[in-house]
């Protein structure tokens, strides 16, 4: 206790956060650096030791904005709980023998409306059970419904994160067709639908993709005119940061926008956040699309180390600007628009994972469903 | 019609022009033998001679250059051709016009026609027989079901059709109308027969129509069963009458007295011709040449006459069934002397050149042409023993399976000059030939090349082809041989199989066509050739690398052999594949040419996947499925070898998915086929007439497509993972003098990409040639490895390339310090373009630092298969030129990037997506030209640069009253309006020039030369089949049968176990 100096919570101190940890019965109070929160190791450190814990294998959580208690595994989640922390964090500290893993996910520590199953379903109040999600060693971002503002209602952009190579995307395509609305009337085109979905996989455990939904694009190409093999290829090569934009097959779980909302920038979802810092990003940054481009290079037996981007002189600038402006300028458009959905999986997908259950018997009933 | 990626670069007006001015696609020229022949046809006034092909397509040769080619608009199988002969023989007439007869039984008539100050083959008219209507008794009148022979009648304008029906019918050429009223009816001729010649049954179909050369008012009508009528069309009467046997084919002889007939037995017979019109009952002479067993039918004969006296008779088969019932043999019967003729592949037709001209007393026959199925043999029959006359074009360049190409442009006039030599030595020929070629209509009006391009072929058989690809005829100049090195088991059959050939027949092997190799192993898997020193490295399918050198005189030296290991002791692994070929030790005679030096071989025995060359620094760097090694082939010691094997990879030790197979495996399957064969054969039997049912069932299948849809086709979505079995298989290699360690100091690099996206770039320690020596002083090379460079998205990494200052690909070597091209520029920073099959890239050199970059696939979804650096020169300015990067996709396109930028210039339709093998074969010249295989047997060349082009131009002398107005042209031929072959000519290229292209622009390149780009000087060049795996059938592999067909995720899974049956049966489903 004599290590933390109270700072008033209306002080406003922009360098120091306040950090209010609790293990069993006991509370722990001390303050962070803000801008330099530290690496996730050392802040554990740091709980065991004000805690006097050490040697007890814990596992750490906080309660986010929306009052839902998220795990502080490692650096990612650490520094989106630091820079989400408002005015203070909160952290809970379980022995891992006796963690409760179902604590965690929506609405577990105040009984407020998730905000986002409440646009998903406005319909759907009622309460059902929290499913268990898996040991939250790897707590990250697994995928986003992305642009909503700027898509048509019928559409749903989706962006899939692929870390490592643990869990397949788990995903297949083939062909098919649609009826689209034309000048002359309604005509049966070619398109490429989702054919199945790998059990256990990634675009399973999303939830945002389905059976016979229609592929549209892919990271903001459209695939109509290619043929199956090409947007098979487009989408390997894009896998490690995948944004498919599809008219899913079941279109009642489409965003509703609230007529007073819509066409403003992310508010048809994200409109209760309090005081949200846009400038502090979690790890999924704008740059960090193009992390599958960090080739390592391993120079004279050393280290690997990630190959940085060429500062750009005078004569090359313009040609490079012109292949990087069309390559990111559609990706570009989302990041303002996208946090709000950015909504890591245990507030997302848990809710939508049971949802889509029925759903999916209903599409394999029903066949082919032909939407406009 | 030109896509634009991207409408921010389709803004600049200014660049637009400047691409209009670089770039252009044509497809200009077919090289190489014709696929599938099934018909011939010579014109004897103008001298050019036309080949059809199953494919509908029609090819004319004259004169080397000189090449018309057409197709038919359906797919059909071109079953006659005849020129259109000269209409009276008072006035020279030359048509230039051809009618073909189809296997769906339509006539087309095709005409050599101007238009627009240029001219092509052109279909004028068509004509499609009236199908069988409803009953065809015998009770209805003759219709024109099934044509079976066509004869032009020289004096009217008109053609006689005989059918199976027996009937003649006339049709009027010049409309393609039949003439009503006219047709000769079996009937008709069975009423002017004697009583007792009617045997009461049909005659059967008209098997040979004859016209008169001086009287063509008659017309020598055969039939099967064995009537031979002389038909006046006058006195519409019988003038003769003859009675032989089942009826294969005739000839009359010039005067008309003579009758020669071939029959089905194996005979043929000689009849005269007596004004009396008593039927003729005995023939003159009748023999069966290759009695007294039995024979295979003559199928076609000819009789030509001589001043010298003495006639000749050529004759196709009429073999002994028993003994050599399955060879291909043409007869050359004059006097006494009989020579067999034995080819290789299938004899198509045949024809003599000789005269003529009605007035002359004799044929005087000049030449035997006969057309096989793979190749075209020309025979003097004025020079005493009938030599070949070696052919300027129609090359078989499949003689035996192509498995490489190379490109190697601006050839130096001396390398040129001692490579010609080395082939005149090698094939000497006969001096005393007068005749050179035959076929010797129109004049090749493109102008001589400015410069030499070579096309080097590797073949199955363990060769290296070098063809003379500067213009438009592919001729051949050079074979050298690598099986000479090696131990073969094959060389005593050989030996044995002569040893017990008969002298009767006497049996003349004529043809260089000869599919078989000896053993797989041989098999020329990449070609590399320096061309200012004249020295070569041939790498193949059992891991064996060559260094050759060209010397001028017949040697004879040991060649010194080495082994390198590329496992370097990784635990694990065993070799399953083929064993290496064993070298032939001591001295060994080598023939003026490229004579082997070093013999590099590695260990374990894969096929060599890259290759290249550095003639300066004296080494030779080879890649496999397994590593990569370097060799300083002047000490004759290993310098480096590094195994690039991943620990999971499994099927790299699998060996080759090889097309020889187990004696045993394959004399199973050969049972087993049989037996399949006879039980299918069986069942044909049975419902012989179900061709309806047959139908219906089709049409059931149609119906419910649904069928179809219960299991879709799939694509799985997942990125590639790290171990992908052969992520090993070292893709390119490339050396560089550039700057790798700093920037301060350059120095000679190696550089090495495999399938899994890595890059490895080695330092290496070359003593500095002592100023004035060529070689340089006997010190140890060294390698450090530089710098290791993984690419995230792991594709394979097709080419390396170092950019200098300036942003221009490095020079050849030699190229520089030889004042042949302008030196590098190493002052500003240089740059390393790594181009995978998904991306393009360029990073700054010595720190390693992305610079621009281009995703293709992520854009495009499709994949690159071949790139290469070219230099695009303008039409506009002549000193003006840009190098540019070229890239073939697995779609068939062709891409061209700028170079630095990545920025993409223009987009083309190349080869259709199906066309596996012709993507896979695929190769670049410098100057932004190409090549592909349409057919085992052809290269398409194409252009991409505007000024660049190289297309036949020609002209030929035609005068025929063409409307009203009788008009004597000199035709140019433009390039090819129409593809033969139903590659689609699909051009999206910037208006490509309205009328042709200037014929100055061909091959306009300046000495020396500031652009010659280079991009793994020769491995990039070359194309070849084991690209991505080390099979050695040719040119497909799995990726590419994973692209093409649809497989399901099983399959897919499956893939990795892909047995070789699999793949097997994959590449003939393709092909």
């Amino acid at each position: 206790m004599n290590r933390s100096h109270r700072h008033g919570a209306g002080s406003g101190c922009l360098g120091t956060m306040e950090v209010k940890s609790k293990f069993g019965a006991e509370f722990r109070r001390f303050s962070l650096e803000r801008s330099k929160p530290g690496r996730f190791e050392e802040f554990y450190g740091l709980l065991q030791h004000v805690h006097k814990i050490p040697n007890v294998d814990v596992l750490v959580a906080y309660t986010d904005v929306h009052g839902d208690l998220l795990p502080i595994n490692n650096d990612d989640n650490y520094h989106k709980a630091v820079s989400t922390a408002n005015p203070l964090l909160r952290v809970f500290i379980q022995k891992k023998e006796e963690a409760d893993y179902s604590a965690f996910g929506t609405d577990t520590l105040t009984k407020k409306k998730n905000v986002l199953s409440n646009v998903l379903r406005p319909d759907n109040h009622r309460k059902k059970p929290h499913i268990v999600i898996s040991m939250p060693q790897d707590f990250r971002p697994v995928s986003s419904i992305i642009d909503v503002d700027i898509l048509p209602e019928t559409h749903r952009r989706v962006r899939l994160y692929k870390y490592g190579t643990e869990k397949p995307l788990g995903f297949y395509i083939r062909d098919g067709s649609s009826v689209r609305v034309t000048p002359h009337g309604l005509e049966k085109v070619p398109g490429i639908f989702i054919s199945r979905l790998v059990p256990g996989g990634l675009a399973q455990s999303t939830g945002l993709l389905a059976v016979n939904d229609e592929v549209l694009e892919v990271n903001g190409i459209e695939v109509s005119g290619k043929s199956l093999d090409q947007v098979t290829d487009m989408m390997i090569a894009n896998s490690r940061n995948l944004i498919i934009t599809v008219r899913p097959a079941n279109q009642r779980n489409n965003v509703v926008r609230n007529s007073r909302t819509s066409g403003s920038s992310g508010q048809s979802t994200d409109n209760s956040l309090p005081g949200y810092p846009p400038q502090a990003e979690p790890s999924f940054e704008p740059e960090d699309e193009d992390s599958d481009e960090d080739d390592l290079v391993i120079e004279d037996n050393g280290a690997p180390q990630q190959i940085p981007k060429a500062v750009p002189n005078a004569e090359s600038l313009e040609s490079l600007a012109q292949v990087e402006l069309s390559l990111e300028s559609a990706q570009n458009g989302f990041v303002p628009s996208g946090e709000g959905s950015l909504a890591p999986v245990a507030s997302g997908a848990s809710t939508e994972f049971e949802a889509r259950v029925p759903d999916r018997k209903l599409l394999e009933e029903d066949g082919t469903i032909i939407t406009l | 019609m030109m896509k634009f990626r991207f409408r921010r670069q389709g803004a600049d007006p200014q660049r637009e022009k400047l691409k209009q001015e670089l770039f252009a696609f044509n497809k200009t020229v077919e090289h190489g033998f014709p696929n599938q022949p099934s018909a011939l046809a010579f014109d004897p006034e103008l001298r050019i001679m036309a080949i059809g092909t199953r494919s509908g397509a029609v090819k004319i040769y004259g004169a080397p250059g000189v090449e018309f080619t057409g197709l038919h608009r359906d797919m059909a199988t071109v079953t006659q051709m005849h020129f259109l002969p000269g209409q009276s023989w008072s006035l020279l007439t030359h048509q230039g016009r051809l009618l073909t007869l189809l296997d769906d039984s339509s006539l087309h008539l095709w005409e050599i026609v101007h238009q627009n100050g240029c001219a092509h083959l052109e279909e004028a008219l068509s004509f499609q027989l009236p199908s069988r209507l409803g009953f065809d008794g015998a009770s209805g009148p003759p219709t024109l079901a099934h044509i079976t022979v066509v004869l032009l009648v020289a004096a009217s304008n008109m053609a006689a059709l005989g059918t199976e029906g027996g009937s003649v019918f006339f049709l009027d050429v010049s409309t393609l109308m039949l003439i009503e009223g006219q047709t000769l009816g079996p009937d008709e001729v069975l009423r002017s027969l004697p009583d007792d010649y009617r045997c009461g049954k049909a005659l059967g179909p008209v098997e040979s129509l004859q016209g008169h050369l001086r009287d063509p008012t008659k017309i020598l009508i055969g039939y099967s069963r064995g009537l031979l009528v002389i038909w006046n069309q006058a006195a519409q009467c019988a003038d003769c009458i003859f009675l032989g046997n089942q009826l294969e084919s005739l000839c009359w002889e010039r005067s008309g007295s003579t009758l020669v007939s071939s029959h089905s037995d194996g005979s043929y017979a000689i009849w005269s011709v007596d004004t009396d019109s008593s039927p003729v009952m005995q023939p003159t002479v009748a023999t069966v040449p290759y009695g007294p067993f039995p024979c295979k039918a003559i199928s076609k004969i000819l009789w030509r006459s001589c001043e010298s006296g003495g006639h000749f008779i050529i004759f196709s088969g009429g073999m002994p069934r028993a003994s050599y019932g399955d060879r291909h043999c043409v007869s050359v019967l004059r006097a006494e002397t009989l020579v067999t003729l034995d080819f290789t592949s299938r004899i198509i037709d045949f024809f003599t050149v000789h005269s003529t001209r009605p007035e002359d007393e004799f044929d005087e026959p000049q030449a035997l042409a006969v057309l096989l199925e793979e190749e075209l043999v020309v025979l003097d029959l004025q020079v005493p023993g009938w030599p070949v006359v070696p052919a300027p074009y129609l090359a078989p360049l499949h003689s035996s399976a192509i498995t490489c190409s190379a490109h190697v442009a601006n050839v130096p006039a001396k390398l040129w000059a001692r490579i010609v030599s080395a082939g005149e030595q090698q094939s000497p020929q006969p001096a005393s030939s007068a005749l050179s070629w035959p076929i010797t209509g129109g004049r090749s009006l493109a102008q001589e090349p400015s410069q030499r391009g070579l096309l080097l072929t590797g073949h199955e058989d363990g060769t290296v082809r070098f063809w003379d690809a500067s213009g438009v005829a592919l001729q051949p100049l050079y074979k050298l041989s690598t099986a000479g090195l090696f131990q073969t088991d094959c060389e005593h059959a050989d030996s044995l199989a002569q040893a017990t050939e008969d002298d009767w027949p006497p049996f003349r092997k004529v043809g260089c066509f000869d599919p078989y190799s000896d053993d797989p192993r041989l098999g020329v898997q990449k070609v590399a050739l320096c061309k200012y020193t004249a020295q070569m490295v041939v790498a193949g399918t059992a891991g064996q690398v060559l260094v050759l050198e060209l010397n001028d005189v017949p040697s004879e030296q040991a060649v010194s052999v080495a082994s390198m290991d590329l496992l370097q002791d990784r635990e694990g692994f065993t070799w399953k594949g083929h064993e290496r070929l064993s070298p032939r030790t001591g001295p060994l005679p080598w023939p003026a040419g490229f004579q082997p030096r070093v013999l590099v071989q590695c260990l374990p025995p894969a096929a060599v996947t890259a290759v290249t060359l550095h003639t300066e620094w004296s080494l030779v760097a080879f890649g496999t499925s397994h590593g990569f090694g370097l060799f300083d082939y002047q000490r004759k010691s290993p310098v480096l070898a590094r195994c690039t094997l991943h620990p999971n990879d499994s099927l790299a030790m699998e060996g080759p998915l090889s097309r020889v197979k187990s004696l045993k495996k394959s004399l199973r399957q050969s049972f087993r086929r049989i037996r399949k064969s006879r039980v299918s054969g069986k069942k044909r039997a049975a419902n012989a007439n179900s061709k309806l049912q047959e139908a219906n069932a089709q049409l059931a299948e149609q119906a419910c497509p649904h069928d179809v849809e219960m299991t879709p086709v799939q694509r799985r979505i997942e990125p590639r993972s790290a171990d992908d079995s052969l992520s090993g298989v070292v893709r390119c290699l490339y050396f560089a003098d550039t700057f790798l360690r700093d920037a301060a100091h350059h120095g000679p690099t190696m550089w090495a990409g495999t399938n899994s996206g890595s890059v490895f770039a080695y330092a290496l320690e070359v003593p500095a040639a002592v100023a004035g020596s060529e070689k340089r002083p006997e010190k140890v090379v060294e390698a450090v490895l530089g710098k290791e460079v993984q690419l995230m998205h792991r594709a394979p990494v097709v080419a390396i390339a170092v950019l200098d200052g300036r942003g221009r690909p490095l020079p050849e070597p030699y190229e520089a310090s030889q004042d042949l091209a302008q030196a590098p520029d190493m002052q500003g920073g240089h740059a390393v373009l790594i181009a995978s099959e998904e991306q393009f890239k360029v990073f700054t050199l010595p720190k390693v630092s992305a610079k621009t970059k281009f995703k293709l696939t992520a854009h495009e979804g499709c994949r690159v298969r071949k790139v290469a650096l070219a230099t695009f020169a303008s039409v506009a300015c002549e000193d003006y030129a840009e190098t540019c990067l070229a890239c073939l996709t697995n779609l068939g396109d062709v891409h061209v990037f700028s170079v630095p930028g990545l920025r993409p210039q223009v987009h083309y339709s190349c080869i259709r997506k199906e066309d596996i093998s012709g993507i896979a074969s695929c190769v670049f010249t410098r100057h932004g030209q190409g090549f592909y295989l349409i057919s085992p047997s052809e290269f398409e060349r194409f252009s991409l640069s505007a000024r660049n082009i190289t297309e036949p131009l020609c002209s030929l002398d035609l005068s025929w009253p063409r409307g009203a107005a009788r008009a004597s042209y000199s035709l140019q031929e433009s390039p090819k309006l129409s593809q033969a072959n139903g590659t689609p000519g699909i051009v999206l290229a910037p208006q490509s020039c309205d009328g042709s292209p200037n014929p100055v622009h061909s091959q306009g390149a300046d000495t020396p030369e500031p652009l010659e780009a280079a991009l793994s000087p020769m491995s990039i060049d070359s194309a070849t089949s084991a690209d991505t795996t080390l099979d050695t059938i040719g040119d497909i592999t799995v990726e590419d049968v994973k692209d093409f067909l649809g497989t399901s995720e099983e399959s897919e899974r499956n893939l990795r176990n892909l047995v070789e049956d699999e793949a097997r049966a994959c590449a003939i489903l393709i092909k």
